[in-house]
């Protein structure tokens, strides 16, 4: 029987099934970050040992500071905290200053760390990234990261499969950001509840590996366990010669050719989009599902007839500041923010450096690459120079201004237009109005201090 | 894990789509230890503006909440579910759930019901205009107030979860020799899955 690329890693990952349906699922990778501590403190009440301590990967991400200087006491005891568990039960560490630290969702495919065929885990939402290669990847609570350190496995009901086929081609300028955010738009911040989605098509088997990681990045934003791309012949190459790819790679990439589903293989629902019909994506609202191409307006409330849905629209415009009707082009925005799980690879960086070559930001910014090696790679390059040059901040790699828990802010009121993965209110801090967008339309930002049609603005000069 | 079978108590209605675990937890509170509880965390950016129902004295001590859909998306941060329990709560009623959000919740003895878009704003109502309490009874999966009842849906294998107050370490724990010999045969086979 056809079997698609979800089921067959399930079926080879399920050690039991009990007659309810729960199935008991063996992790291959656990990455764990400073949010870990309530997990460890489990452990130690049930004075219990971390059972496969190789298979977990400890990395200080969430509260990495991004500018030298003193960093406060209780960020630097969320450090200490990791730095002390990690020692305790003998599991591989990246710290802050570590040549290999990262966001863990840039440093698991970045190390080789994560492959295809693989189940990955992380107290972190955004585990949904590592599908880019193949891979179940799927966020867990603490008490499910407590599970994991102490029998690497997990107890799990099978979702329900969706494929998502994108036609055609994307036009100039438009990413994977823009494509995540559309998908979004039309399943709903909850559409995708209860599945595993595959992506497919001609469109995304063009997108990069990075543009695959941001797609994979953003499943979670419409509700889905996670989100997948077959591995091909693009996976192998971005994993050939990764410190952590398997020692008998081309025996394991003769395995992982395996993995993509059969041919009719059957999903519970398909969707099918035109990537010729996407256009830049911003965020109007304070959902991920508040998404409109930058040629649109403001939803009118008036004009919606759900009730509760016209309700959203009125109090998410009130809380960024926003009119009914409002044109999306022209928005006055405070500061630009270029990071994060989903958007701080380095096609993410070049993808902003291209637009702010040889130009002036009029508006402060950040950017912060996604790790230690982005980092270095893009100063390589030269685009840190470019970034630096126009007027922006040149940061270290951390979650940063995503989720502002290591002090990186935006004030009461402020806008920004922000490459992350949620505009939800005080995200970026208390009061913080935040427009999603790709790195392009974020650089694009900077240069006008407006939001932008990427599409209207020639690449800067090299 | 206590259990939950039958709870009738004061309910307070959230009339708000979208209520994310930002929101329910907000980011820089994630610091505090389990130990210190997370009672006064919760919805604090929201609480404190006038007329926000959780500080309505009408609906002081409520043990259920009521809101509009996608309730407890985004972030997996289980002091979501802290936040709530630690405040009271033992049941959140709407119409749907963030994925992780509701297994959190299980994990903690919070309730999870899932109404349809139409009852939840029929309950909505009710603790608005007539009555701040509602019955919830997990065996009959059934909300009921002032004669009026509701169906709610629970995946049952979360249902029986909830019943019997299961800790799924303990419950793992005891197939630990079918771990084990699955990961002896796994070791062998999918040797580059191994680090």
């Amino acid at each position: 029987m056809p079997r698609t690329l979800f089921e067959k890693i399930w079926q080879l990952h399920e050690i039991l099934r009990r007659p309810d349906g729960q199935s008991l699922l063996w992790i291959d990778r656990h990455y764990v970050h400073e949010g870990s501590h309530v997990a460890f403190a489990q452990l130690e009440a049930r004075c219990a040992a971390v059972a496969y301590p190789n298979l977990c990967i400890a990395v200080a991400d969430h509260y990495a500071p991004t500018r030298p200087g003193p960093v406060a006491p209780e960020i630097a005891e969320m450090a200490a905290r990791l730095t002390h568990n990690s020692g305790v039960h003998g599991i591989r560490l990246s710290c802050w200053d570590a040549p290999d630290q990262g966001i863990v969702h840039v440093i698991g495919p970045e190390r080789g760390l994560t492959l295809p065929g693989l189940i990955v885990v992380c107290g972190d939402s955004h585990t949904s990234t590592h599908g880019a290669l193949g891979a179940i990847g799927f966020g867990i609570g603490a008490s499910e990261v407590a599970h994991v350190l102490m029998t690497q496995t997990l107890w799990q009901k099978r979702p329900k499969l969706m494929r998502v086929t994108v036609e055609g081609t994307l036009g100039p300028g438009i990413g994977a950001k823009d494509l995540a955010l559309c998908i979004i738009t039309q399943l709903g911040a909850d559409g995708g509840r209860g599945f595993a989605i595959e992506y497919a098509g001609p469109a995304v088997r063009a997108l990069s590996m990075e543009g695959r990681l941001t797609l994979c990045n953003l499943t979670i934003e419409c509700g889905a366990r996670c989100g997948m791309v077959a591995p091909d012949e693009m996976t192998f190459a971005y994993l050939r010669g990764r410190p952590h790819a398997p020692q008998r790679f081309e025996a394991a990439c003769e395995s992982w050719a395996k993995l993509p589903s059969d041919s009719g293989a059957e999903f519970h629902r398909e969707i099918t989009l035109n990537a010729a019909d996407i256009a830049p994506i911003v965020t109007w609202g304070t959902s991920p599902e508040d998404a409109l191409p930058i040629t649109g307006n403001v939803p009118d409330p008036a004009r919606i007839e759900n009730p509760v849905r016209a309700a959203h629209a009125r109090e998410a415009a009130a809380y960024m500041g926003l009119h009914p009707g409002q044109k999306l082009v022209g928005i006055t925005v405070d500061r630009v923010f270029i990071g994060s799980c989903t958007n701080s690879r380095i096609e993410d960086l070049r993808a902003a450096a291209a637009i702010l070559a040889g130009r002036r930001a009029v508006i402060p910014g950040l950017v912060s690459p996604g790790s230690a090696q982005v980092k270095r790679q893009a100063e390589q390059e030269g685009l840190a120079n470019i970034f630096t040059d126009a007027g922006l901040e040149w940061g270290n790699s951390g979650c940063s201004l995503c989720v502002g828990m290591n002090g990186d802010l935006v004030q009461p009121g402020q806008r920004c237009a922000s490459t992350t993965n949620r505009n939800f209110r005080g995200r970026q801090g208390p009061g913080a109005r935040t427009h999603l967008m790709s790195p392009a339309m974020a650089a694009a930002a900077a240069l006008t201090g407006r939001l932008t049609d990427v599409r209207e603005i020639k690449p800067g000069r090299i | 894990m206590e259990k939950f079978t039958r709870l009738t108590a004061t309910a307070c209605p959230l009339p708000l789509a979208g209520i994310d675990t930002d929101q329910l937890a907000p980011a820089r509170f994630l610091k505090r230890k389990r130990s210190e509880g997370y009672g006064p965390v919760l919805l604090c950016d929201l609480r404190g503006a006038p007329g926000f129902p959780l500080d309505d004295p009408r609906y002081a001590g409520a043990r259920i909440l009521a809101a509009r859909r996608n309730f407890g998306g985004g972030s997996s941060r289980e002091a979501a579910v802290y936040a709530l329990v630690d405040y009271g709560i033992r049941c959140v009623v709407a119409p749907s759930f963030g994925d992780i959000f509701a297994s959190n919740a299980v994990g903690n003895g919070l309730l999870p019901a899932v109404v349809s878009e139409a009852d939840a704003e029929a309950i909505l109502h009710m603790l608005e205009a007539f009555t701040p309490s509602l019955t919830i009874d997990l065996e009959a999966c059934r909300i009921s107030a002032q004669g009026a009842s509701w169906p709610f849906a629970i995946d049952p294998v979360w249902r029986e979860k909830l019943l019997q107050g299961w800790d799924d370490i303990d419950l793992t724990l005891s197939r630990q020799g079918e771990i084990d010999a699955f990961a002896l045969r796994y070791r062998t086979e999918h040797a580059f899955a191994w680090i």
